[in-house]
């Protein structure tokens, strides 16, 4: 009696991922050098001699730098160790002008923290190795047949580096980890993240194993991807390509490689049996950083409401749906913005629907975020209170609400000003609907004749003659009435 | 034509005097520059008109009541590895060739700042990696007392400049003594002070932890005019002392009877001791007994790692601090035939630095790579622990230490080259210093045949003042500062 | 130059005699506070002074043969 056969690489194994994400501090200056943080300058526009690795220069840490990190560890859960160390990683590149870039080895600033990630059917739990702080290169840029242009503008901006435990199971997982890494990081404003200019970039490390297996299958390096959507992307055929290969008995072999995102294709950089030998010892140039617990602890209680904090708060005390919740905590900025507008107006159910409808779309449209809404949240929770109390009626409220979202404005007084108060007194509104069944025979006729939709027709007749101002609930009802529909 | 430079001191007094002028200052040295550096090549990248115009700015200045320091008027020659704006750095290597500093070092600065014009760069070991001058791409420095002999190294240009008096003070650095050494071999007084001191913002780095820039002089005094113009903390070196400029000459005096100097049993241990050295220290410190001084033994029992540990070290940092030097942004540059940019590195610093420089940076290299940083670097960075233990417990008994500077006199051109390890282990006293970052001068003790000896003296790390007033003392009860080459 | 490094190094095994467990390394010689910066931009080198000393540059970029596939860095 055979033994089963092991189960196929294809459709039985565990996946295996592990992420190191690089990310731009939000700082003004760089890490070890006063030259301005800047996107999209000519060439060497921001440098200094630390920046140019003259002979001579040298570097001074950046305090904000380390403050920010320290943001980013604390919300990352991670112990903030009082001391870490500065180390040299030696290697030569023409984007790297010392020909070592000052980094943290075997004292990082963070270490042991996590992440909790929202998947379907719960929350999963990704450990986080350590954050360590370091500089990033210049950029070189491959023009030519045989030469390449260097430009140092990028180097020695300051970084953290974010190493995760290998305990992502999908290529789903990962979107999910960097775009929630990337709320927490905008959350305390350690950075800006924006993986289009470059602010965030992730190497992944995938390996597969049997299911049920201790041992870590070999792994390969995917480098450099620069949109969640590649780095989705990039993993999933990754995966596939390494079941496949172990499916039909093949080994996977060490590789660093690269995604090309048009062609859908990892194509191999390098195969290498051995680490590069960096020879990391503590720069002497740097005193160890040392960072009071009394700092550590300020910076914690300085700390925002993280977004997952925030989110459950929506839920139990604000009374909102889950997804409403998550949406509107979706950022900082709009969390503020919402939660204003939800106090000043009262109702945070009613807020959040008018927020996620009207403002929220209004964004999408444009393609920009709260920052570009001028109305203060006070005055959006007026202008939805007139509304709920029909003093104007929700058709016109929402076209002001168009014209003033991103200019500003105070409703009440253009309300006023354009006279726009909703017409509701019954009388009134008792005699234009006379007036509108008076003079429109034929519809009113139709209606009798079975026809609803003429119901609609006399409806827009009476918006009409008062400009819109007729609240459409009562005019509706008035009308029912009348024709004995 | 003027008569040959005197001490600072004195060229101060002239000037407060009205007898010399400050263009007149920087044209005698000059004249004496064309008469005797040809033979010595001391100087690289003379500048002196625009020194000229420094002086007569100098000179308005006196005029106007306005001098802006001690040093005021005063030419004084820099180490072509302390950079300055506008001006060629090269650390006597090819592969700095057309170099143009576009920022001054911060000692620079605050000697423009003090008035004192800056005439030339002085000859070096290429990267200040060597013992004798020899390693200069552009040639050996010759010492003023015997042109067959070196001047010591790395800051021989400087040493030499000064005891020829071309100039009467001078920069150098000194990493494993390369500022106490030269001035040992020359007859003049070199210190380096504690580590953190002085600024190495534009320093051209060598091994970070150890490099410190010091003055070059006839006297303890004139040096420590010059360590008080270029002392005091700077936010651009994350390693400099959060202290102010020092005040050093303020302290001097020539009283000597509350100090205690302490004697390490290990020297005379130590291979390689000429007797004339030996001779010229023990008279020093009887000198100093006389005058009411206590003596008392001392030992440093660590002193016999200190090379291996200082050349692990100092390696390992400049493997790293050169690393730059890849002809990408400045510099030489040589393409291979084969094209890329693997082939070029290998190239151009092939062609661009010399053998001494590429058997450090291949020592360090190893140092530090994998399997081997514990044994070697780590180790190293251990024995300098010990070796402040060494020097805390000894100055716990004595207020400075007192040892030759040197085992030997100047030895001959050409007579180390083939020997690397011999020139090493010839730093032997003044390793220690850099490796716990203790102040260290060389004081001229007398002669062994007719060359200088140096008496070095050692103090507690801060204790710059100290060590000066020291040597001060010893200089104000002997006249071997004031003997002249025959040049 | 070989055999000067080998000398060297034997030199150096010396060490290997000596006892150092438990001593700390030295990592810096005086104990001093971490020197922090302040956060304030200032670019000290234009963008022509950066080029100046290049031996090769297009521009402000610096020029350089280029990095082959099999140098590339990850």
């Amino acid at each position: 009696m055979s033994q089963p056969a092991p189960p196929a690489y294809e459709t039985e194994h565990e996946v295996v991922i592990g992420l190191e994400v690089h990310c731009h501090l939000r700082t003004r200056s760089k890490l070890f050098s006063s030259a301005a943080v800047s996107y999209g300058d000519a060439p060497n526009q921001h440098v200094t001699e630390v920046c140019l690795a003259l002979p001579g220069a040298l570097p001074v840490l950046n305090g904000r730098a380390v403050e920010l990190a320290i943001r980013a560890g604390l919300a990352l859960n991670c112990k903030v160790h009082p001391t870490s160390v500065f180390a040299r990683k030696n290697y030569f590149y023409p984007d790297l002008p010392k020909g070592y870039q000052i980094s943290q080895f075997e004292e990082p600033l963070c270490t042991e923290g996590f992440l909790d990630i929202d998947v379907a059917g719960g929350t999963r739990r990704i450990g986080i190795t350590r954050i360590h702080m370091e500089e990033d290169a210049g950029k070189s840029i491959h023009d030519g047949a045989a030469t390449t242009l260097v430009d140092l503008n990028r180097s020695g901006v300051p970084l953290v580096e974010i190493v995760s435990e290998p305990d992502l199971r999908s290529a789903e997982e990962v979107g999910v980890y960097l775009r929630t890494l990337r709320q927490i990081l905008r959350y305390v404003g350690a950075s800006d993240a924006d993986m289009e200019k470059g602010q965030l970039r992730c190497d992944a490390n995938v390996s597969l194993r049997r299911p049920g297996e201790d041992r870590l299958g070999t792994r390969r390096e995917i480098k450099n991807l620069n949109s969640f959507r590649n780095a989705e992307a990039a993993v999933r055929t990754e995966i596939e390509n390494q079941a496949e290969r172990l499916g039909a008995g093949g080994r996977v072999v060490q590789a660093t490689v690269g995604y090309e995102a048009d062609a859908g294709r990892i194509f191999v950089m390098r195969t290498k049996e051995n680490a590069d030998d960096y020879r990391y010892f503590p720069d002497p140039d740097l005193i160890p950083l040392t960072v009071p617990e009394s700092r550590i602890d300020e910076i914690r209680k300085a700390l925002p409401e993280l977004p997952g904090v925030r989110c459950r708060r929506f839920v139990e005390t604000l009374g909102l749906k889950d997804e409403d919740a998550r949406v509107l905590t979706a950022s900082r900025e709009l969390a503020d913005w919402f939660e204003a507008a939800a106090a000043a107006h009262g109702s945070a159910q009613t807020v959040a629907s008018w927020t996620r409808r009207d403002v929220l779309g209004a964004l999408n449209d444009r393609d920009v975020e709260i920052d570009a809404v001028a109305l203060a949240p006070a005055a959006f929770a007026a202008l939805v209170k007139m509304t709920d109390e029909g003093r104007v009626t929700p058709r016109n409220a929402r076209d002001l609400l168009g014209e003033i979202l991103f200019e500003g404005g105070d409703p009440e007084a253009l309300v006023r000003e354009r006279g726009l108060e909703a017409v509701s007194d019954a009388g009134e509104l008792e005699a234009l609907v006379d007036a509108a069944i008076a003079t429109n025979p034929r519809a009113v006729a139709s209606y009798a004749s079975g026809d609803k939709k003429s119901l609609n027709f006399l409806m827009g007749q009476v918006m009409k003659q008062t400009q819109g101002k007729a609240d459409p609930g009562s005019v509706r009802e008035i009308l029912a009435r009348k024709l004995g529909g | 034509m003027a008569e040959p430079l005197q001490t600072a001191a004195a060229l101060r007094a002239a000037l407060d005097a009205g007898r010399e002028s400050a263009v007149g200052l920087v044209d005698a040295a000059r004249a004496r520059a064309d008469a005797v550096d040809p033979a010595l090549r001391a100087l690289l990248h003379p500048r002196w008109d625009a020194a000229r115009e420094e002086a007569a700015a100098s000179d308005r200045r006196r005029a106007a009541g306005e001098v802006a320091s001690k040093l005021d008027g005063i030419p004084i020659v820099v180490k072509d590895n302390i950079v300055q704006c506008d001006e060629p750095a090269t650390c006597a290597s090819r592969i700095l060739e057309g170099y143009r500093s576009p920022f001054s070092a911060t000692a620079i600065e605050r000697l423009r700042a003090a008035g004192a014009p800056i005439v030339a760069r002085s000859n070096m070991d290429e990267f200040a990696m060597g013992s004798s001058t020899e390693n200069s791409a552009f040639g050996p420095t010759r010492n003023p007392w015997n042109p067959e002999c070196v001047p010591g190294g790395s800051s021989g240009g400087s040493a030499a400049a000064v005891a020829a008096d071309i100039v009467p003070l001078a920069l150098g650095s000194d990493t494993g003594g390369s500022i106490r050494q030269p001035a040992a071999f020359c007859g003049v007084v070199g210190m380096k002070p504690t580590y953190g001191r002085v600024s190495r913002w534009g320093l051209v780095a060598f091994a970070s932890s150890l490099d410190q820039i010091g003055p070059i002089a006839r006297t303890a005094e004139d040096a420590a005019w010059l360590l008080d113009a270029i002392s005091g903390h700077d936010p651009r070196d994350s390693t400099s002392l959060p202290e102010p400029p020092l005040e050093t000459t303020n302290a001097l005096g020539t009283d000597v009877a509350g100090l205690t100097i302490g004697v390490p049993q290990e020297v005379s241990s130590l291979g390689g001791l000429a007797a004339g050295v030996r001779d010229r220290v023990a008279e020093a410190v009887a000198v100093f007994e006389a005058a009411g001084a206590r003596t008392c033994p001392v030992s440093l029992p660590h002193t016999r790692y200190g090379i291996a540990a200082y050349y692990l070290v100092c390696t390992a940092e400049a493997s790293s601090n050169l690393a730059r030097f890849d002809g990408v942004r400045y510099g030489h540059r040589t393409e291979g035939p084969e094209g890329g940019i693997t082939a070029m590195y290998e190239y151009t610093r092939a062609r661009g630095f010399g053998d001494e420089v590429k058997r450090r940076i291949l020592l360090g290299t190893y140092a530090l790579s994998a399997g081997y940083y514990e044994a070697y670097y780590r180790k190293a960075q251990q024995v300098r622990t010990l070796l402040r233990g060494d020097f805390e417990r000894a100055f716990a008994q004595c207020d400075v230490i007192a040892m030759p500077s040197v085992p030997e006199a100047a030895f001959r051109i050409g007579e180390k080259s083939e020997d690397p390890l011999s020139m090493y282990l010839a730093d032997v006293f003044t390793v220690s210093a850099n490796l716990v970052g203790a102040p260290g001068i060389s004081v001229p003790c007398g002669f062994d045949g007719r060359l200088p000896v140096g008496l070095q003296l050692v103090g507690p790390a801060l204790a710059d003042a100290r060590v000066l007033r020291a040597a001060h003392a010893y200089q104000q009860m002997t006249d071997h500062h004031e003997q002249r080459p025959p040049l | 130059m070989t055999r000067s490094l080998e000398a060297i190094l034997d030199h150096a095994a010396d060490l290997e005699t000596l006892d150092t467990s438990g001593v700390a390394p030295t990592v810096h010689v005086l104990p001093l506070p971490t020197p922090l910066r302040p956060d304030e931009a200032l670019d000290t080198v234009a963008p022509e002074a950066a080029v100046a000393n290049a031996p090769q540059a297009e521009g402000t970029a610096f020029l350089v043969p280029k990095v082959l596939d099999s140098e590339a860095e990850g």
